[in-house]
């Protein structure tokens, strides 16, 4: 990282108000931990859709997509997205089924800073697969008071 | 009342894999913000989204404060049969939304 760019976040991280929760990539790690219970996780067959420069952390859109035949026997079960950097590391838990056809969700998020964005899926043989995302924001969520 | 859009299909061929697209109208005040007087705004999400055809649930999703506020959400389902699809949305404050709409499977 150079410097100019160190400068940059620690005067965003200056302004940030939550300071006594901010989430760490060790609170993202210990999240993760609790989810995959000591199974091994892959990076493959998740697809994480995040624009990778965010003007407005306020509404971020967000869409994990699984290769996954979802039938009866070989489903998607959950899909799980942490954050580092938001007071909490979580960030949503969806549960599937073979029901849904496709595994895949979107919604919009809120990004607190630039930082680092996982999902993990856990398929129906209880296996855990991942992606992530680095991301950029330049107008973090968070920053205004409500009026 | 909460106003809510839902997009989903009225009609579907049996064992076609429909995107129901679902939006609400809600803060989700994360309960990290100060208001105007300095003091932290209670936190004021919506924590559960549900999602049952013909009351059999097929998707539900957890939420945090990191949703963003008017939170929207998009799944798929395979059209089984003719009937509801029921959405819940249910939160802190005792907030607790249901919506339906009705599909056609021939």
């Amino acid at each position: 990282m150079d410097r100019r760019r160190f400068l940059a976040g620690t005067a965003v991280v200056a302004l940030l108000p939550f300071d006594r929760a901010a989430a760490t990539p060790d609170a993202m790690a210990e999240a993760i931990r609790k989810v995959l219970g000591g199974a091994a996780v892959r990076e493959e067959r998740v697809k994480l859709d995040m624009p990778p420069l965010i003007e407005n952390g306020n509404t971020v859109p967000l869409t994990v997509s699984v290769e996954s035949p979802m039938t009866v026997g070989d489903y998607v079960k959950a899909i799980h997205v942490f954050n580092e950097k938001n007071p909490q590391p979580n960030v949503f838990t969806a549960k599937l089924s073979a029901r849904n056809g496709k595994a895949i969700v979107g919604t919009r998020i809120k990004l607190g800073d630039s930082q680092k964005i996982v999902a993990i899926a856990e398929t129906s043989d209880g296996k855990f697969w991942s992606a992530s995302a680095d991301v950029i924001v330049t107008l973090a969520a968070c920053l205004e008071e409500s009026t | 009342m909460a106003n809510i859009l839902v997009n989903a299909p009225k009609m579907a061929k049996r064992g076609d894999v429909i995107e129901i697209k679902a939006l609400i109208m809600h803060p989700m005040e994360t309960g990290f913000r100060p208001g105007p007087n300095g003091q932290i705004i209670p936190r004021n999400i919506i924590e559960h989204f549900t999602a049952t055809w013909n009351d059999a649930e097929i998707f539900a999703l957890e939420m945090s404060p990191a949703i963003s506020a008017n939170p929207f959400v998009s799944f798929f389902a395979v059209a089984t049969e003719s009937g509801t699809i029921r959405l819940r949305w249910t939160g802190d404050q005792g907030f607790a939304v249901e919506e339906q709409v009705a599909i056609a499977v021939e």
